[in-house]
């Protein structure tokens, strides 16, 4: 085996449902390759790591051009949901029950236990500080998995000769 | 299909080095890959696992994922990263036997 281990960071900066998932499947790929994993949670991202807002994460049909009807098991083909019809109070709530059913269905854990899952295999997360500081969040808000706030810089330091992925 | 000699048994192999015929597996087969693998010993706990994962194998004829590890033989997944270090689903499906595990989680 190389001495150096292969390393993968990821930059988390979107909160919604469906683009936590990618950096939480990647990463959990990379540790069971045995690859070294490091993630940055930054700007919306942080609502995958904070307690008040783990659980809540969503998914709106308003403006996602890939949400289509036929997702639902509906004959509609390429037809999305309309947009008038995304604005409708309760649509961006049934989607995220509509997607978090899906996932469960096909085993995948929640947000919270995927994230409990990546730091126990040894994945080494961090908040951004610039973001951290903006909204005002405290080191108790913060999931456990959460080691410590670091700055842009300090993440660049961290992650010398990782592959770098921005999500 | 590449064949090779492990603790006195020839066995077919893939490119990747995982065995291809779960029943031509042994313990003395185990033993030698978990040496291959960096595991000199395998303990009581490594073979909770390995045990599993072999039952799991022959009646399902994959590779359980980690998770399917995690849930099903009741081991933590940071008890399964200390057992087997650096991608515990894949060392111990190559331990036992068994393809690699597909599937994501």
């Amino acid at each position: 085996m190389a001495d150096t281990n292969r390393r993968i960071a990821f930059i988390c900066s979107k909160g919604d449902l469906d683009m936590a998932y990618p950096a939480l499947i990647m990463g959990w790929a990379a540790l069971g390759n045995g690859i070294d994993v490091t993630m940055f949670f930054t700007f919306w991202g942080l609502d995958l790591v904070t307690k008040k807002r783990v659980d809540r994460l969503e998914i709106a049909p308003v403006a996602n051009t890939s949400f289509k009807m036929s997702m639902m098991g509906l004959p509609t083909g390429n037809l999305g949901i309309p947009n008038i019809m995304g604005i409708i109070p309760g649509m961006t709530a049934f989607a995220s029950w509509f997607m978090k059913t899906k996932m469960k269905g096909l085993g995948v854990p929640p947000v919270r236990e995927y994230l409990q899952m990546l730091s126990d295999g040894g994945a080494k997360m961090y908040g951004c500080k610039m973001t951290v500081d903006m909204f005002g969040i405290k080191k108790e808000d913060f999931l456990p998995c959460i080691e410590s706030v670091v700055t842009a810089g300090d993440f660049m330091d961290m992650t010398e000769g990782s592959q770098i992925i921005f999500i | 299909m590449p064949t090779r000699t492990i603790a006195g048994k020839t066995v077919t192999v893939n490119d990747e080095g995982f065995m291809t015929n779960p029943a031509e597996w042994s313990k003395e087969i185990a033993a030698e890959l978990a040496k291959e693998e960096g595991l000199p010993t395998l303990t009581d706990a490594h073979w909770k696992v390995i045990d599993y994962c072999r039952q799991e194998g022959t009646a399902t004829g994959k590779a359980p994922t980690l998770r399917q590890i995690t849930t099903g033989a009741a081991i933590t997944t940071k008890d399964m990263f200390a057992l087997f270090p650096k991608g515990p689903a894949k060392k111990v499906a190559r331990i036992s036997g068994l393809g690699k595990p597909e599937g994501c989680v």
